[in-house]
């Protein structure tokens, strides 16, 4: 008892000398607090959404510590900032459609969600012009079975034959499509940027904390176990999240009870951080998280005898997309390169050799009036590419038992936000979703085998 | 408290029921006039955690309030039928409705009109004043179902922004007259969808 007392007050007499823990002379407002009960790395529209979730769900109000960690407060690199802003119902899998139709519904009524007393409403500029996409003969029975699924869930697609696409939108050239389906309703873009800044209003104001800084370790426990038929596993909780401030070798170990891994395209380094894929490959050990890194292009072009105001944001059979942007025949628009096309992600940089080869052909080709186009700006993003199977992981690990998914989107993570943090915050605070059912969605499918695959990405 | 009547700038607009109307509501959607009063619940809301809570619960009370003039009336629809409900949910936002062959029907200045059109089940109606009136998306649920709508009159409506416009194609066959004069939220991004109405 005596010498458990002795090294107390030497610990005690440590941390009070300069250098220690406590230093009430220097200001540490910019470090995270010592002990948070959910920690978001990652401060993108996914990370947001789970932290105004978290909160709107909680029961008492105040009842839950969050924690947002996000290592650049710019978001100059972030896929939610640098996206084409685009939503839409038409996917192929019906919980992608009914994610969907929820954002879609939070976008329209986010001023009653996300209202702050005393500041200003919420603008997204949303532009309802609605998605065209375009089938060749060999997609068009895909399509139409795609759309059968999005009007079972209560999407409002209507299907055109070239005839009618003719009729319609006069500057397209049908050649070699045999199917479109325009959505009229509920679809469209809108300003990613604004989205962001509404929710970081908003969760600041339900007293979610925030830290600008970089997740470079967990500490976690383990636990071996034996399951019912004998083998043995390795359960893991992760106990401190490192988090080290941003330009300084200062780190604060913040301890925790749940993590979210909504880091984007980064997510994949985080799971590795937790050891998830250090294992022999095969098993759920050795699972890694499959979502990668990847980068995409966007042009922004200037074509006076372009398409009109009825310029839906068309997506061709090849993968071309374009959308209207203003007022001054302005379009914007990319191609998603195929695998072995795929750019080197170290950096941002633009490669305009690939629209004068791949993109600009097709576009010509599709729509007569871009052959005179001059090319005004480009910049690129990342997807959040899940190599899998394209779509979104949600849900908690089978073998780290405390940290949650919220990421692997691939190029539909802003427009399913909303209802993916729902669900995550359902995940978190319930054990099980409530209202839209993402079981297929969880980490198990990767040591399965299950594919959940949509074909409707671009 | 120094300024009562004054402070509580919010209320004053929900309670005495002005908000029917542009101008009562746009007073309550950009309360700029009466800093003083402005400031002193700021100040207070910043303080004391009750205040702020009130505040918030104004702020969704009003909103609801808009929400709950554009329910549904599902039992009329489902007894006299879509023409009748469509006609009854407007005159009870205090628009004016036109049958087939008929004269306007108008509530007068307390709100009250008369039910002699629940006997006109198939009649269509052919024209609909909705000017001023707190329309809003989900409102026009109830206008939709009129098939045979010829003029449709959206002035000075303060809740119909680019969503309701995109949501107006499916009367696109019979729409021949739109009047958006004056609304507020509507922007270029919602009239560039009106093009499924020709």
């Amino acid at each position: 008892d005596w010498d458990g007392k002795v090294s107390e007050i030497k610990k005690k007499i440590q941390s009070i000398l300069p250098g220690g823990t406590w230093d009430p002379l220097y200001d540490t407002s910019y470090l995270p607090p010592e002990r948070a009960d959910v920690v978001i790395v990652g401060g993108g529209v996914l990370g947001l959404s789970v932290a105004y979730w978290l909160k709107k769900l909680e029961k008492p109000r105040g009842a839950i510590r969050v924690l947002v960690v996000e290592r650049d407060h710019t978001y100059s690199r972030a896929s939610t900032v640098l996206s084409v802003g685009g939503i839409r119902q038409q996917f192929s899998v019906p919980e992608n459609v009914q994610l969907s139709l929820f954002s879609i519904d939070f976008l329209r009524n986010i001023n009653e969600y996300l209202a702050v007393v005393d500041d200003p409403p919420l603008d997204i500029q949303f532009n309802p012009s609605g998605y065209l996409l375009l089938a060749s003969e060999k997609g068009a029975a895909i399509m139409e079975n795609n759309v059968k699924v999005q009007r079972q869930e209560g999407a409002k697609v209507s299907l055109m034959s070239p005839e009618q696409l003719r009729n319609k939108f006069p500057w397209i050239n049908t050649e070699g499509v045999a199917l479109a389906s325009y959505g009229m309703e509920q679809e469209g873009w809108f300003d990613p940027w604004s989205l962001l800044q509404g929710l970081r209003r908003k969760v600041q104001s339900m007293g979610v904390l925030f830290c600008h800084g970089e997740v470079t370790r967990f500490v976690s426990s383990s636990n071996h176990v034996e399951t019912a038929s004998g083998e043995k596993v390795n359960l893991k909780r992760i106990h401190e999240v490192h988090v080290k401030i941003d330009q300084s070798l200062e780190y604060q170990p913040v301890e925790c009870a749940i993590v979210i891994n909504a880091a984007g395209a980064w997510s994949g380094q985080v799971a590795e951080l937790a050891g998830i894929g250090k294992g022999p490959p095969g098993t759920l050990q050795g699972t890694k998280l499959p979502v990668e890194l990847r980068k995409r292009y966007v042009y922004l072009w200037h074509c006076p005898q372009g398409p009109g105001l009825e310029t839906p944001f068309v997506i061709d059979p090849s993968g071309t997309y374009f959308r209207r942007e203003g007022l001054g025949q302005n379009y914007l628009g990319g191609c998603s390169p195929t695998e072995e096309e795929e750019p080197d992600p170290g950096n941002l940089e633009v490669d305009h050799d690939f629209f004068q080869d791949r993109v600009w052909p097709t576009l010509a080709q599709r729509v007569p009036a871009f052959e005179s186009l001059k090319v005004r700006s480009a910049w690129a993003g990342y997807y959040d590419y899940n190599t899998f199977d394209q779509n979104g992981v949600v849900g908690p690990h089978p073998l780290v038992l405390n940290m949650y998914f919220a990421t692997g989107f691939s190029g539909h993570g802003l427009q399913q936000a909303p209802a993916v943090g729902r669900a995550v915050a359902e995940m978190v605070l319930e054990g099980h979703f409530k209202t839209i059912n993402l079981s297929s969605f969880l980490f198990s499918r990767f040591y399965l085998g299950e594919k959940v695959q949509e074909h409707n990405i671009i | 408290l120094s300024h009562p009547p004054q402070s509580l700038h919010l209320l004053a607009p929900v309670w005495k029921g002005g908000t029917r109307g542009i101008r009562g509501l746009s007073r309550v959607l950009a309360p700029e006039g009466n800093q003083k009063g402005r400031s002193l619940l700021q100040f207070l809301a910043d303080r004391f955690y009750d205040v702020e809570a009130l505040r918030d619960y104004l702020l969704r009370k009003q909103v609801l309030k808009v929400n709950q003039k554009n329910r549904p009336y599902n039992y009329i629809k489902q007894r006299y039928g879509p023409y009748v409900a469509g006609a009854y949910f407007i005159l009870k936002q205090g628009g004016a409705v036109r049958f087939q062959g008929k004269e306007w029907i108008r509530p007068n200045q307390r709100g009250h009109f008369s039910l002699d059109f629940l006997k006109l089940q198939a009649v269509p109606v052919e024209a609909v004043d909705a000017s001023g009136c707190a329309i809003n998306y989900q409102g026009l649920d109830s206008l939709l179902p009129l098939k045979e709508l010829q003029s449709l009159w959206l002035q000075r409506c303060p809740h119909v922004d680019d969503w309701c416009l995109s949501r107006l194609h499916p009367l696109a066959s019979s729409l021949q007259e739109l009047s958006l004069a004056g609304c507020p939220r509507v922007s270029e991004r919602g009239l560039a969808c009106l093009h499924h109405l020709w």
